[in-house]
């Protein structure tokens, strides 16, 4: 299923619903993916590194001064989709991947942080 | 604790090759909290009190010797010497010994069953001794006595506290005070003497039988509890020939050095500046005084504490700020005394009455930390110091306003944010709840004080005259009325379609949810349908509610508080199976905490096949109708509240609203529904039933007021319908009914003339709304179940089976727990 080198193809393109995230496993890290747009994929690290868990693929995408962003389900941090920055705290920040979409298949940078519990 | 503050604080700090740090605990144990030593009776294990893991402090590179006493502090040749003989070098030492409890020498303190309160160890003493007791006395009536009567109390024994000044407390409180939490502490069934000098102890064999005062009184019991003061641990320094306070104590200069300026105090074994603080904060401040000083940046330093505190003993507030006894000339006295409610509450203010210097709160120091604010910051009082006097009291709906705080308010707790400093920054053009969140930090902690602080943004805001200021977020110009209206009047059935029509950009955590519960209230569609999942908080998106460690608890709905034997099992059955944590919540139900989202849909199969139904803890929904047992079982019950409040929860289950509902019924006037803290509560009279609407619990509690009385069953439902439609429709997000209503203009009167009278015309039209949420009711785990293609939406990995990894247990008392959080400094009490 790997693509080309250093990317992993984790799901098709339908497998994300618009607006929304779903989460992936790669090398054993946790990969939340984004898809605010019907045509864009944004990867970033699962965890919100203010609440300590692995859980930003399950917040709410939107946007923020049409910035593309999700809001942590812990405690309602927003983390910009480009960059990881949080937006409500300049000193904090979310570790990104590259995505691909070819086709109806999404490939994703093999993760340059390390997991928690990988 | 002091020390082990000291030693985290170190680990975390210098740099882990700058000291070799050798640490001796005398006790069998590390640092553990004694400020909630008492919470040992009540469920807790040592192990729930220890304040630092072996492993932290190994981690640290520290070497520990637990259950090791250091006999002697050589500094000549700069060693010390513990009990085992060996002698271990230092080039610094940070005495941190604390203190032993004061035993006055009266006769017979040495009988069986005389004990003293500051170790666990005392504590399983304790608890041994009062297995086979009767009566328990405990000589002392200052913090500890009162905490270690509580303990006592807790053991099921008959309680005394004596106490040798006239009042309890005398540190804290004044006589008036003392009286009034004495008339408390005496409401509990604990016998308070006070004024009485205890002469000797009587033996009963070689037993501790009873106490003999000096004025001839007597008082048999067969155990006692010394709680007369505390002595600084300060053995080791005098031995060596340190400088010793007058009082007792190592003495120190504001950096924690001793007369030896290579040996540091801290905590209560130092003498600073003649005083020895027998409470953990300042303690704490010495530590952080010590430790600059000793990596050689010395700060500031520690100037001493005005021993202000704010403690809650036997479940009575107890608070002294500033000035308390006003021992400062010219200053003058506010207080009030309230024996019906068992609250004393005393001011201290300037002479010229414009500045409050100190205080006294007995039974409710809910507002400590605004007043305590008030006198440090010598703000001039707006307005007469009688008028803070009542503001516990909850006089009205202005008393809880916004506007009616003071700037030196702290609002955000966690980051001690004041209502000043959000005021200023709303000045300064943070004009949305997140703009101010990023430059004040104020609601980033635990969060519990966001809608507190919209309301301060939108007063001041609205003040300016600025407009417009009732937008739901930057996406929408409408508020969450205006929104319900256009959604019901032009037919929305989306967000896309509401917000391509009347909003702009993409949405956000904010309008997302919110009108995810509009369309809901008005369409009752399933929640997860494809176009509403993207909008729903994670709690609606997974029909469950998220804890900390993005794991989810479940709660099925058990009507009214009632349940089967067979129901209960396979509650059991079920935690059981998938290793769920279990608690009973308020609302007479039971929480399974930990499940994995993979597990969720297999966990809501057994269930449904036990017979239960979604709970709807994870929505701003109806969650329960709580009852007591009422007439059928009650002898005081006139009407069935079990029956009613099933009926209740039934008809309401699954109602979406602009936040969380909850109801109570009471089978009489006694009331132990606790419906008048609902949102809505039925009392039973002779006659029916009384009707009443509004209140809550929670962070800011309100009480319910009366709608209407004697009510019949169908009656009640009748309004009830009227009332939480006309709620639903017409408030703002997140707003609470209490909120709402006092945010109505015409306030109480004129929502009845809405419900009772129909002042509006529209009492069928919300009649019919409602009915058409009840007929449209589908549980909605059984919904999900049908439907194999959305149990994907469940999987914790998009791309992988695999159970979530990160997800980890210990088990704590029996029952499996989250890790515990990283350390956090604990504040003092």
């Amino acid at each position: 299923m790997t693509g080309s080198p250093g990317f992993v193809d984790v799901c098709a393109l339908p497998d994300i619903p618009v607006g929304a995230g779903v989460c992936a496993l790669v090398d054993g890290v946790q990969v939340a993916l984004f898809r605010p747009t019907a045509s864009e994929v944004f990867a970033l690290a699962n965890r919100d590194p203010i609440g300590g868990a692995e859980v930003l693929s399950r917040g709410i995408v939107g946007d923020r001064g049409g910035r593309a962003m999700v809001a942590s389900p812990l405690l309602k941090h927003a983390f910009c989709l480009r960059t990881g920055r949080c937006l409500d705290d300049d000193n904090v920040a979310v570790p990104t991947a590259t995505v691909r979409i070819d086709g109806d298949r999404v490939l994703v940078e093999r993760p340059q942080w390390a997991g928690a519990n990988a | 604790m002091v020390g082990h503050q000291f030693l985290a604080a170190l680990a975390e700090r210098s740099p882990a090759d700058r000291w070799t740090v050798t640490v001796f605990a005398e006790e069998p144990r590390l640092a553990y909290d004694r400020v909630h030593l008492s919470s040992l009776f009540a469920g807790k294990t040592p192990a729930d009190l220890a304040m630092g893991q072996i492993e932290e402090y190994r981690a640290a590179g520290y070497d520990v010797r637990v259950g090791e006493r250091v006999v002697q502090v050589d500094r000549e040749a700069r060693v010390v010497v513990t009990a085992g003989g060996e002698s271990v070098p230092w080039d610094r030492l940070v005495l941190a010994t604390g203190s032993s409890p004061f035993v006055p020498n009266v006769p017979g303190k040495d009988l069986e069953g005389v004990l003293v309160y500051r170790t666990i160890e005392d504590l399983e003493a304790i608890r041994a001794r009062a297995s086979e007791a009767q009566v328990g006395v405990v000589i002392g009536g200052g913090l500890l006595g009162l905490e270690a009567a509580g303990a006592l109390r807790n053991l099921g024994l008959e309680t005394h506290v004596v106490e040798l000044a006239q009042r309890l407390m005398c540190l804290q409180v004044d006589d008036a005070g003392g009286r009034v939490l004495s008339r408390r502490i005496q409401e509990l069934g604990i016998g308070v003497h006070t004024g009485k000098q205890t002469r000797e102890l009587l033996a009963d064999g070689p037993r501790v039988g009873g106490l003999a005062f000096a004025d001839g009184g007597v008082l048999p019991c067969d155990m006692v509890v010394f709680s007369a003061g505390i002595r600084p641990r300060d053995e080791l320094a005098r031995a060596a020939g340190l400088e010793i306070g007058p009082r007792g104590g190592v003495v120190i200069d504001d950096h924690g050095r001793t007369s030896d300026p290579d040996v540091f105090a801290i905590g209560e074994c130092a003498s600073h500046r003649g005083r020895v603080y027998g409470l953990v904060a300042p303690g704490y401040r010495m530590a952080e005084a010590a430790l600059l000083a000793l990596e050689g940046a010395p700060g500031a330093g520690f100037a001493g504490a005005d021993g202000s505190t704010k403690l809650k003993l036997l479940g009575v507030d107890v608070a002294s700020f500033g000035d308390a006894f006003a021992d400062e000339g010219g200053v003058r006295t506010v207080s009030l005394t309230s024996d019906t409610r068992g609250v004393y509450r005393k001011l201290v203010v300037s002479a010229d009455g414009a500045r409050l210097v100190g205080g006294v709160l007995v039974g409710d120091a809910s507002d400590y930390d605004t007043l305590l604010s008030l006198a440090r910051s010598r703000a001039a009082l707006s307005g007469d110091p009688e008028a803070l006097l009542g503001r516990a009291a909850g006089t009205g709906a202005a008393a809880h306003g916004p506007a009616a705080l003071p700037d030196e308010a702290i609002i955000c707790s966690c980051h001690n944010v004041t209502k000043g400093a959000i005021v200023a920054a709303t000045r300064d053009g943070a004009e949305t709840v997140s703009a101010i969140k990023k430059c004040t930090k104020a609601g980033t902690g635990c969060g519990s004080c966001v809608t507190q602080m919209g309301e301060i943004m939108l007063v001041e805001l609205r003040a300016r005259g600025a407009a417009p200021v009732n937008h739901l977020c930057e996406h929408f110009p409408h508020s969450r009325q205006e929104l319900f209206h256009l959604v019901r009047v032009r037919g929305h059935k989306s967000f896309d379609a509401l917000i391509a029509e009347h909003g702009r950009g993409a949405g956000c955590e904010i309008c997302k949810p919110a009108v995810a519960s509009i369309l809901a209230s008005v369409w009752n569609e399933y929640v997860l349908e494809k176009a509403h999942l993207p909008l729903q908080d994670t709690n609606d998106r997974f029909l469950a509610n998220m804890q900390r460690d993005g794991t989810y608890s479940v709660v099925p709905r058990v009507a009214g508080g009632e349940i089967t034997p067979r129901q209960l099992i396979a509650l059991g059955e079920v935690a059981e199976r998938y290793h769920l944590y279990t608690k009973i919540t308020g609302g007479q139900r039971v929480d399974l905490f930990g499940a994995r989202r993979d597990e969720l849909p297999a966990i809501w199969r057994d269930l449904i096949a036990a017979g239960f139904e979604s709970g709807h803890a994870y929505g701003k929904a109806l969650r329960t109708v709580k009852s007591c047992v009422g007439s059928t079982w009650c002898r005081y019950g006139v009407q069935d509240s079990v029956g009613l409040a099933i009926r209740l929860e039934n008809r309401y289950k699954g109602l979406r609203a602009p936040h969380k509902i909850k109801g109570g019924v009471s089978g009489c006037a006694r009331e132990c529904a606790e419906a008048q803290g609902k949102d809505f509560g039925l009392i039973a009279t002779d006659r029916g039933y009384n009707l009443y609407v509004c209140g809550n619990g929670g962070m800011r509690p309100a009480h319910a007021k009366l709608l209407a009385q004697d009510l019949t069953e169908d009656q009640a439902i009748q309004y009830l319908d009227r009332f939480l439609m006309f709620y639903v429709r017409t408030a703002g997000r997140l707003e609470r009914t209490a909120t709402w209503l006092d945010k109505l203009d015409g306030g109480m009167d004129y929502l009845r003339r809405v419900v009772v009278d129909d002042s509006l015309g529209i009492a069928a039209e919300l009649e019919a709304d409602m009915a058409r949420i009840v007929e449209t009711y589908r549980c909605e785990w059984r919904v999900t179940l049908e439907d194999p293609a959305r149990l994907a939406g469940f999987r914790s990995f998009v791309n992988s089976d695999t159970p979530d990894p990160s997800v980890t247990r210990v088990t704590v008392r029996g029952q499996l727990l989250p890790e515990p959080r990283p350390a956090r400094n604990a504040e003092a009490q």
